[in-house]
């Protein structure tokens, strides 16, 4: 285990020296000024409002809505740091000639793996954790409300993140630095088109496209998460169907089954992963 | 009776393909305890395959390597081998002494002086005793290498598996070099030595493998190698060339001219050079590639 921490350390510290973390903060506390202003622009601006200051029908769909913005944003920076801290970790970092000293070490492949994954899914997860819950917590203090399930939508989000980097990092052993980010990044966004389709699906009642969508969840179950994440989020009864119509396109409950395919999803990503690199020549 | 002398690195009929491309056809090595063996062979000859092999970056199609007794690649082999690749790189942020540092957490070989005494101790021995918190993006390539030996150093592993280690160094880079490598020997350790650079082997090796197109074209001593065929006599008649001779018939060459009433007043066997061993049996396929 003390390998796997060396290892994590190093790609933590190249993280930290390049600037990356520091880089990434920056720019997380400027879209956190621009949730903020958006926030209480819009609550002083609905406060005049009868619905919403008479406790109207539509006041639990603004800070539903808000919220499920501040999901999709923070998924994707989270997927944005997860991919470019992984991209190049394994077949990048080999080509660049920085992996070979360490792998002759007898720690072995699967270590090095081991340390380059703890080290991502700590960074990427840690940072949706962080902002998700600054996140909801901004929009407790705006709003003085908040969905029911809003503090549950956090953990899909930071398993989905996860999710991502353990599959760039298996594609890293496959592929370039370059190639990986542009094909997990392409996946990411395919994976949330296919989203969207199956919510078009869902209200068409075309049960092609609904199970395509459903195929691409699975693939990609980042998707999936977020799905249920944003369900969390979503009011119940006939106001949270009008949610999920609009704002909230897309959300749909996974349940206990969706978490154990994400678990055996991660598993098999990294029994690949190990696979890959072990039967690299280097 | 003195013990035989006992192959750290063990190498049988090694095969290795690229795709299309073969490496390595069959190759027998040997590497002592106590030795130093210089690999010698024009570029794509299969040298850094070999290399690569043995400390278990390259998976051999067929035949058989050992470090120690340990199959070369397993974690047992890996624990005895100090590795310097030909294209390596650290990390651009750390510093020489973080460099090491997470080396020796990794190597899972204790010093027994302490790591602190030991990075410095390495520095030192490579000429970086003064570097030690310079951060690798601002030394130069010499000074790079120079720490890629030390980190390949750490734990004094029994085995050292250098892959072109002085490419990139100045004569006084290259003089330190073999110095340390010397040390290495002489403290038992056995020392693969892949290099463009005859005259770095002529200097140090104890032995020399010549391999060409994955194959072992010459092995021996250098002495053996470097050997030639002819004898040059000046005798009181004149200078008279034996080209068949070698330096074993000299003795008896001798003693028939003073038999013969002669006076013999110098007596000069050929030699040849590494050079010309290189150029006879690989000449220049390397640009023929």
């Amino acid at each position: 285990m003390s390998d796997v921490l060396v290892i994590a350390r190093l790609a933590l510290q190249e993280a930290l020296r390049r600037r990356v973390l520091a880089v990434v903060a920056v720019l997380t506390v400027a879209s956190g000024a621009l949730y903020i202003i958006g926030s209480v622009s819009l609550q002083h601006h609905l406060v005049g409002q009868t619905d919403f200051t008479t406790g109207g029908k539509l006041e639990p769909i603004v800070p539903a809505t808000m919220l499920g913005l501040a999901s999709f944003g923070t998924l994707f920076l989270g997927s944005v740091l997860a991919v470019f801290l992984t991209a190049g970790a394994v077949r990048g970092d080999v080509d660049r000639g920085l992996v070979q000293p360490l792998v002759v070490r007898p720690v072995g492949r699967a270590v090095y793996l081991g340390g380059r994954a703890l080290a991502a899914v700590t960074v990427s997860g840690g940072y949706v954790l962080i902002v998700s819950a600054l996140g909801t917590l901004t929009t407790r203090l705006v709003f003085t409300d908040l969905p029911p399930q809003a503090w549950q939508a956090i953990p899909p989000l930071v398993v989905g993140v996860m999710i991502v980097t353990m599959l760039t990092l298996l594609v890293s052993c496959l592929l370039s630095t370059v190639a990986t980010g542009i094909s997990v990044l392409m996946a990411y966004g395919a994976g949330l088109v296919a989203g969207l389709l199956g919510e078009i699906a869902e209200t068409f009642n075309a049960t092609t496209l609904s199970r395509i969508a459903d195929a691409v969840s699975y693939a990609l179950p980042f998707e999936a998460l977020y799905r249920d994440s944003l369900a969390r989020l979503s009011p119940a009864g006939p106001l949270g169907q009008l949610v999920r119509l609009g704002p909230l396109g897309g959300a749909h409950e996974g349940g206990v089954g969706l978490w154990l395919y994400v678990l055996g999803y991660a598993v098999v990503c990294g029994a690949l992963a190990v696979r890959a690199f072990s039967r690299a020549d280097l | 009776m003195s013990n035989p002398p006992s192959a750290l690195v063990q190498a049988t009929g090694l095969t290795k393909s690229y795709k299309r491309a073969v490496a390595l056809r069959g190759v027998d090595l040997e590497v002592n305890a106590g030795e130093v063996v210089g690999l010698l062979g024009p570029n794509g000859a299969g040298k850094s395959t070999l290399t690569k092999v043995l400390c278990g970056l390259v998976r051999p199609d067929g035949g058989r390597a050992s470090i120690a007794g340990a199959s070369a690649g397993s974690t047992l082999a890996r624990s005895k081998v100090g590795y310097l690749a030909e294209l390596f790189r650290f990390p651009g942020w750390a510093s020489a002494a973080e460099v090491l540092t997470t080396h020796q957490k990794l190597a899972h070989r204790p010093s027994s002086g302490g790591d602190a005494d030991e990075r410095a101790r390495l520095l030192a021995e490579v000429g970086l005793a003064h570097a030690a918190t310079t951060r690798i993006e601002a030394m130069s390539k010499g000074m790079q290498q120079r720490l890629g030996l030390a980190q390949a150093m750490i734990g004094d592993p029994a085995v050292l598996l250098l892959d072109e280690p002085t490419s990139a160094l100045d004569p006084a880079g290259r003089h330190t070099v073999r110095e340390v490598l010397a040390r290495a020997r002489d403290r038992g350790t056995a020392v693969l030595l892949n290099t463009h650079l005859l005259g770095e082997v002529e200097l140090l090796a104890d032995r020399v493998v010549l391999i060409d197109a994955g194959t072992v074209v010459a092995a021996g001593t250098v002495t053996d190698l470097t050997a030639g065929h002819g004898v040059t006599v000046e005798t009181d008649q004149g200078t008279v060339e034996h080209p068949k001779a070698t330096r074993d018939d000299v003795p008896d060459l001798v003693a028939r001219l003073i038999a013969d009433g002669r006076r013999v007043y110098a007596v000069i066997p050929h030699r040849s050079t590494l050079e010309d061993l290189y150029l006879e049996l690989v000449g220049d396929r390397e640009t023929q590639r």
